[in-house]
């Protein structure tokens, strides 16, 4: 099985304080540490051990600048045969609709039996996979926590549904799936991993390699576009305690008493 | 020469001689002995290269302690008193066996040296030695089937009891002492009965006893005997000696050896590959043990010579809580595989499986807060902490990380701290202190010959950040000029080596060595025995590096400190040794003497103290870790400081106190039990 994952470097959320710009423009980036969105390594393990099953190889894919690339060699650390980079300075200022307009010419390049995505990303908005899957005319299925492989040309697909039970799915390959988080544990990438795939080949792809026209990407084509970042005043009713963690959960604790949530 | 018997060299089995007999045995049990110590050897030349043989007069001194002394076996009375009456008869009949091997040969044969007065003063003690051997045998015997200690069982996922085993041993060695006394006492009395010069026997031992018995039996009856019993001796001896290989008495052989080999240094960990140069790493195809032949040559022999007597686990932190492990078991199944894999009769079996998933659990192997205990306690000096590393560095390479690790490993990978805190943060803890004390900024280009260096729990956790600021208060009344290193200084990686992760500890190392280095400090100190273990142990070519208490207790004898009497008398403290500071680093004494400085103290130790103290939970990455356990370490602990009558636990480590105060709380103890460090304790009782 031939299988493409789509991943995305973001800032990492357990390890950054995201603060605004004063000017509203962005968040803060001065400071922040990025790691492999967290979806997405849950999607490059499960390719993996698909891979791992039946055979065939896994690429992962990323839209991004040069910095992306140590993604790319992460996920290849975890035991993706390849990686590709798509970056160009026209691909900058791209909404939802105009990454996957990238990735589907990618797609279009090679030969893929399964495209995963993340189900969504630490800085995103869950639309990629979807659009994806639509551009492509190709059948879709979300929130995946569950993916059996047999030897046909459908696999089975799981979703949780409320109250802890699963749906699944019959779909046809090629498909696109985007994967949940939990789907299964995605192995640990040490140094010595890295290391090991430091010197290995990554192309890099730009518009004019992909057959895009400027104008079909980046801030010119976008529709969707960004135009404030501020933190909401604070609503009537909403208090926020102070002190250290041992005061607040003082406080907290006897919010709760006084409004009967504890006893 | 008249014999009042006819010795066993004289005799004849039919028409063979009995000389011939009396050869050919010992031919063929050491021959056949020797063909299966070489199979033994067959693993451990097949395994990885372990540390060259130095510290020549360290080791030579541990083998007359630990071997010759048996300096660890009355830890546990009992058994130890048994043991060392066995061992020391062992020694002192190794020299009758083997003149008796002889008599079988040469009638009336002797060892030289052993023929005079000397040999008579041997002939009294070896006497004794089978005499109290044999009690000792039924001793044991009576202790493995009725007294039955709970250390000897064998939970049923581990396989069967060894009890059989070790009966039959003792059975062995009865027959041995029997024959032997029987062998001399029938001779005696027909030398006695024929009116022959008798030597004489020692009384109240076997041959003693033997010889009144049979003083009235027929002549024939004690040919018979001396002749049977003579037989018995050389066979079961000989027997005995190939059997011990195929089982928990190989420690009788190997012991010796693994003394000799033990650990003298403590506190460090093994590279990752004796031989390969920290440039050489990255060239290595695999890291740590991931198949039996990974482990180096040593670990075998400690397989080899676990004599399962469960002391390790009997003090097992991990074990006690019902965690997956208990390292007495890491020794036997290992043998297991070891005896399975390369048999002593047939072909190795093929196949590099791997040892996770089939020996070895994951969980069973992450269980592990690498405190020591075991390796304290193991009378023959296994070791456990390198091995369970190496089987950790084999899961990191392999990814197979718990989720649980996987986040903090990342976290002090990009910020170096564990909680993915930011690095310009990492001195906020200083800016709580009184004005009056100022803490220099190394990282900022201020100079001190003090380096305080804090570490990522002390810098970041909210409850920790007043260690720091104790430390440094303590530190400024002593007039001592000091400064940390700031947002340049990262986790020491004390964890993060002793979980596997060795390239990414490397870095950590490298990083911290460059910056203290630049700081041109001359002296370090910490209030994290993980820390100073880590700079002490794990780094190479700092200034030297202290524990707050063992610096401190010195200003204090300076007279530089004084501090204020303890208000409360209903207040009764406890020293909890921390593991990295009092197993890895031998400091026991130190923070004791510091507690007592304080006038009016009241002090009791625990029933577990000093090194055999009682792991508290583990430190660092071991925080984060979700083990399957019944129940908390922390709690077993403050429940033995409840038993030693304290309501005040004083610990000197950062990670002790979240594990104490947190088991605290869990115990249901609060109000009646606290806990707090020993520089917290010291600065609040500083004379303004």
């Amino acid at each position: 099985m031939e299988i493409l994952v789509c991943v995305k470097r973001v800032p990492d959320t357990a390890e950054n304080e995201i603060e605004i710009k004063g000017d509203g423009t962005d968040i803060e980036r001065d400071d922040l540490v990025y790691s492999v969105n967290e979806w997405d390594n849950y999607a490059t393990e499960e390719a993996i051990q698909i891979r791992d099953n039946v055979g065939g190889s896994v690429t992962v894919v990323t839209v991004g600048d040069d910095e992306a690339e140590e993604v790319l060699r992460r996920q290849m650390a975890m035991g993706a045969d390849k990686g590709i980079l798509l970056s160009d300075d026209a691909f900058e200022g791209s909404d939802g609709r105009g990454i996957a307009t990238i990735l589907k010419a990618i797609v279009k390049k090679g030969s893929y039996d399964l495209i995963l995505t993340g189900a969504q990303a630490d800085d995103g908005a869950a639309q990629v996979g979807g659009m994806l899957a639509a551009m492509l005319d190709l059948p879709y299925a979300s929130l995946v926590n569950k993916v059996d492989v047999g030897s046909g040309k459908t696999i089975k697909v799981g979703r949780e549904i409320e109250g802890g039970n699963q749906e699944m799915s019959e779909i046809e390959l090629p498909c696109v799936l985007s994967i949940q988080t939990g789907i299964n544990e995605p192995r640990y990438v040490g140094i010595r991993g890295i290391r090991k795939v430091a010197s290995v080949e990554i192309p890099t792809h730009g518009a004019g390699d992909l057959g895009l026209s400027a104008d079909s990407v980046g801030t010119g084509a976008a529709r969707v576009k960004r135009v404030d970042y501020f933190t909401p005043e604070m609503g009537a009713g909403a208090e926020i305690l102070e002190g250290s963690i041992e005061e607040k959960i003082d406080k907290l604790i006897e919010l709760l008493k006084a409004k009967g949530g504890l006893k | 020469m008249d014999f009042a018997l006819i010795p066993p060299a004289i005799g004849s089995f039919w028409f063979i001689p009995a000389w011939l007999i009396y050869t050919l045995i010992p031919v063929v049990g050491i021959t056949l002995f020797i063909y299966i110590i070489v199979m033994r050897l067959k693993p451990m030349v097949l395994a990885a290269p372990d540390k060259p043989i130095n510290e020549l007069p360290q080791r030579i001194f541990q083998v007359i302690k630990i071997w010759l002394l048996q300096y660890r076996h009355p830890r546990y009375m009992a058994a130890g008193v048994l043991h060392i009456l066995l061992f020391s008869g062992f020694l002192l009949l190794g020299l009758r066996s083997l003149e008796l091997m002889f008599v079988g040969i040469k009638p009336g044969f002797h060892l030289p040296g052993l023929g005079g007065t000397f040999g008579a003063i041997y002939g009294v003690l070896r006497s004794y030695a089978a005499t109290w051997v044999l009690v000792v045998a039924v001793w044991a015997m009576y202790r493995r089937l009725v007294v039955k200690p709970a250390r000897y069982e064998v939970p049923a996922k581990y396989g069967k009891p060894h009890t059989a085993e070790a009966v039959f041993v003792l059975g062995l060695i009865s027959i041995l002492v029997l024959a032997e006394g029987f062998f001399e006492g029938s001779l005696v009395a027909a030398q006695k009965q024929q009116g022959m010069e008798a030597h004489t026997l020692a009384p109240f031992t076997l041959a003693w006893i033997f010889h009144h018995v049979l003083a009235a039996a027929p002549k024939g009856m004690l040919q018979f005997i001396h002749s049977f019993s003579y037989f018995v001796h050389d066979v079961t001896f000989f027997f005995f000696l190939c059997f011990l290989p195929f089982g928990k008495h190989f420690h009788v052989i190997t012991s010796l050896f693994n003394v000799f080999l033990m650990r003298v240094q403590r506190g460090n960990i093994k590279p990752v590959k004796y031989g390969v140069s920290r440039e050489q790493l990255d060239d290595l195809e695999s890291f740590g043990v991931k198949k039996l032949e990974d482990f180096t040559w040593r670990h075998i022999l400690h397989f080899y010579s676990c004599v399962d007597c469960g002391r390790c686990s009997d003090n097992c932190p991990a074990n006690a809580v019902g965690r997956p492990l208990s390292p007495r078991f890491i020794s036997i199944k290992g043998r297991n595989l070891v005896f399975a894999k390369y048999p002593v009769f047939g072909e190795p079996k093929a196949g590099d499986e791997p040892l996770i998933g089939t020996t070895y659990e994951e969980d069973e192997i992450w269980s592990c807060t690498t405190c020591g205990a075991c390796e304290q306690e193991c009378p023959v000096g296994i070791e456990y902490i390198d091995k369970i590393v190496d089987l950790r560095r084999g899961m990191v390479d392999e990814g197979m990380v718990p989720q649980s690790l996987q986040k903090p490993l990342s976290a002090i990978e990009k910020r170096g701290n564990p909680w993915g805190k930011m690095e310009k943060k990492r001195a906020e803890w200083t800016k709580a202190l009184d004005e009056s004390i100022h803490v220099k900024a190394l990282d900022a280009g201020e100079q001190a010959e003090v380096l305080y260096f804090v570490d990522s729990i002390t810098s970041f956790d909210d409850r920790m950040q007043s260690i720091g600021q104790a430390t440094a208060k303590l530190l400024h009344s002593a007039g001592v000029d000091f400064g940390i290193l700031g947002k340049s200084e990262k986790d020491s990686g004390h964890e993060v080596r002793r979980f596997g992760e060795e390239m990414l500890f490397q870095s950590l190392r490298e990083h911290n060595t460059e910056m203290i280095k630049e700081s041109g400090a001359t002296k370090i100190v910490t209030a994290d025995p993980h820390a100073l273990n880590a700079l002490k142990n794990d780094y190479e070519g700092l200034p030297p590096v202290e524990h707050v208490s063992q610096f401190l207790l010195k200003q204090v004898r300076k007279g530089t400190l004084k501090f204020k009497p303890i208000e409360d008398g209903n207040k009764v403290y406890t020293y909890h040794d921390p593991c990295y500071l009092g197993r890895h680093n031998g400091i026991y004494e130190d923070p004791r003497e510091l507690i007592d400085a304080l006038p009016g103290i009241r002090r009791v130790d625990m029933l577990r103290s000093r090194d055999r103290s009682f792991c508290c939970g583990g430190g660092g990455l071991m925080l984060f870790y979700e083990p399957e356990e019944d129940q908390r370490m922390g709690v077993l602990r403050v429940k033995m400081a409840e038993e030693a009558g304290a309501n005040v636990i004083v610990t000197a480590c950062p990670f002790c106190l979240v594990n104490i105060e947190d088991a605290i709380k869990v115990a249901g103890l609060e109000g009646k039990m606290e806990a707090i460090d020993l520089s917290e304790l010291m600065a609040a009782h500083l004379v303004d």
